[in-house]
């Protein structure tokens, strides 16, 4: 079974971001990349299913800058097989994002498809559930326990109430939470050796999707900072200071 | 007025109270129907019909919305919200799950977590785990599919007079490739961490499992519920659902108090619209305080026996 996993290259999530002085988006440049975390944790699942034998191929794909061909290499050092970037300097929002990704699995016909639950910059929560959608498959999305058993996998989510177990036939688009596994650290050698590993880029222009409706960006802006509290040294002061507050 | 679908998040018997707040974010924007997927769910879809804004119930009745599958729910409810302006759920794990699956079945774009209505076509809504908020405008002719920010709205009243409940059959053939097993709920009769008006929060600082019932004494002695950072589900002090922040729970009770938790921009993102935020930690620098209305230096295990006696006594 061939795993295609999907890869997208944001702000480490240990960056605090700045927004440009026009208001019209946050300060990439100069900023250190990464992939987004959620998404590490479902190219280490994948590579698991393959050392497990469970899986034949892992594929990695990216819709990004050319520059997204760092976070690529990553994941091959990781022990991904091959990549795709569909390269494009726009936007490209979740169901634009999802169609393109669809195009990849008519021609790769992977059997499972795993991808971060969201990303770290956009926070939308969309990608897999739109890809599951026009690929008329099941969907476990936020995804915490993965038992891969012959064409069916029995999926723990990490929903509201607790941990909800769903089983569902494959092919199937899994969305993978945090605590799902702790992926790798990528040694030096393996970075040497992902460089030989075989990564194509397509322009994602030419893949010739039906682009959707673009929601309009108008503006970013910081959020409504809260104002500056006090401290107090003791637990007698804490009660006092609550009571005041009226909260007690 | 804009038609405007907003779908249930329900067990059955009661409705979530996301739902009841994603109707405030719901009626702002037009007339609301209600859509309640179940099976035998009356009692739920009675209880959308009994809150202020909802103008009809239509109660999906089948066996397979029994459990909260999106791949079945989904493309009931694309076909549903067709005749609609504007579909709606509230941003829970439910709204989440299904949300998406439905906008690519109408190829329309999908706001998640609207946060403010800036105009009728224009929301605002938080990027970058909370640190950066974009506002946004869905085109003109194109249907307006949106989650609700549950944190950003207050529940809706009760209203004078019930709404109508429409019992829906629909025989459109289902996929059978996914199965709901189970659910393992933590449960317990502790106030409801996304409704409650306090939280006590724990994190790493607690160190073992057995120290975090300290925090679910403090918490029963003021009545709150309880919450927890990463690194304490992490570390299997106490399960996933009491996680608050960007991959937890976003709340917003009057009173929050964090105990042992750093402050992690991940974590703040869930409590940004606290009232008061309390926080006790042992290191003076550590960024939670840069946020806390109040905030108190020193060890935790001193600390929190020492406020117990202090609200016991008080
Ligand atoms: C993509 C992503 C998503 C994330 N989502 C979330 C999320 O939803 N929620 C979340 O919480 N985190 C989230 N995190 C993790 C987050 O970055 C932090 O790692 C986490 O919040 C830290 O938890 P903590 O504050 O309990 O632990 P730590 O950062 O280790 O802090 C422990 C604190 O306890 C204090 N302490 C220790 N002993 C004592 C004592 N005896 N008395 C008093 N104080 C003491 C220490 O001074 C320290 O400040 C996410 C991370 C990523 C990358």
């Amino acid at each position: 079974m061939k795993v295609l996993v999907g890869i997208k290259r944001v702000i480490d999530y240990n960056v605090r971001v700045q927004i440009n002085r026009e208001g019209t988006d946050v300060i990439k440049e100069g900023v250190k990349m990464s992939i987004n975390p959620f998404d590490e944790i479902a190219v280490e699942a994948a590579l698991r299913m393959k050392e497990a034998g469970q899986a034949t191929e892992v594929v990695v794909v990216s819709i990004g800058p050319g520059a997204a061909q760092q976070q690529l290499r990553t994941a091959l050092a990781m022990g991904a097989d091959r990549a795709t970037l569909l390269e494009t300097d726009d936007e490209v929002q979740p169901l634009a994002a999802a169609r393109a990704l669809m195009n990849l699995v008519e021609k790769e016909q992977p059997g499972l498809v795993l991808l971060g639950k969201q990303a770290i910059d956009d926070d939308a929560n969309q990608v897999g559930q739109m890809m599951a959608a026009l690929w008329d498959k099941p969907q476990a999305t936020f995804v915490s326990g993965l038992e891969l058993d012959g064409g069916r996998i029995r999926a723990v989510r990490e929903v509201d109430a607790g941990l909800e177990t769903v089983e569902i036939t494959l092919p199937a688009v899994v969305t993978v939470d945090l605590r799902l596994n702790e992926p790798r650290f990528v040694k030096m050698p393996d970075i040497m050796k992902a460089k030989r590993k075989p990564l194509e880029t397509i322009a994602f222009s030419e893949l010739g999707i039906e682009m959707p409706p673009r929601l309009e960006s108008l503006g970013c802006e910081p959020p409504p900072s809260r104002s500056g509290g006090v401290k107090v040294d003791s637990v007698d002061a804490l009660v006092a200071t609550l009571k005041d507050k009226g909260v007690l | 007025m804009a038609k405007v679908l907003l779908l249930a998040d329900h067990n059955g018997d009661s409705l979530n109270v996301s739902t009841t707040r994603a109707l405030r974010c719901a009626a702002a924007l037009g007339e609301v129907d209600v859509a309640v997927f179940g099976s035998g769910a009356g009692k739920a879809a009675e209880a959308a019909a009994a809150l202020q804004g909802a103008n009809r119930v239509l109660h999906v009745d089948r066996p397979e919305n029994a459990s909260p599958l999106a791949a079945l729910i989904a493309p009931q409810l694309a076909a549903l919200a067709a005749d609609y302006d504007v579909l709606l759920a509230p941003s829970s794990t439910f709204g989440k799950d299904v949300l998406p699956r439905a906008a690519a079945l109408l190829g329309a774009p999908q706001i998640s977590d609207i946060m403010e209505i800036v105009d009728e076509r224009t929301f605002k809504r938080p990027i970058y785990a909370g640190n950066v908020i974009t506002t946004v405008r869905v085109p003109a002719e194109c249907k307006i599919v949106a989650t609700v920010r549950i944190a950003s709205f207050t529940a809706v009243e009760a209203a004078a007079t019930p709404a109508p409940v429409e019992t829906i059959a629909t025989d459109a053939s289902l996929p059978d490739h996914t199965q709901w097993i189970s659910l393992q709920a933590s449960g317990g009769d502790r106030p409801d961490l996304q409704s409650a008006t306090r939280v006590v929060a724990g994190g790493r600082g607690l160190g073992s499992e057995e120290s975090f019932a300290m925090i679910f004494q403090l918490a029963d002695s003021l009545g709150a519920a309880v919450g927890a950072s990463r690194a304490a589900v992490d570390a299997g002090y106490v399960p996933n659902d009491m996680q608050v922040g960007q991959t937890g729970k976003i709340i917003a009770p009057d009173l929050y108090i964090a105990i042992g938790i750093s402050g992690a921009i991940q974590h703040m993102t869930g409590i940004k619209d606290a009232g008061v935020i309390v926080a006790i930690n042992k290191d003076g620098d550590a960024p939670i305080f840069e946020a806390a209305d109040i905030g108190l230096v020193g060890d935790l295990f001193q600390i929190v026996p020492e406020f117990e006696k202090a609200l016991g006594s008080g």
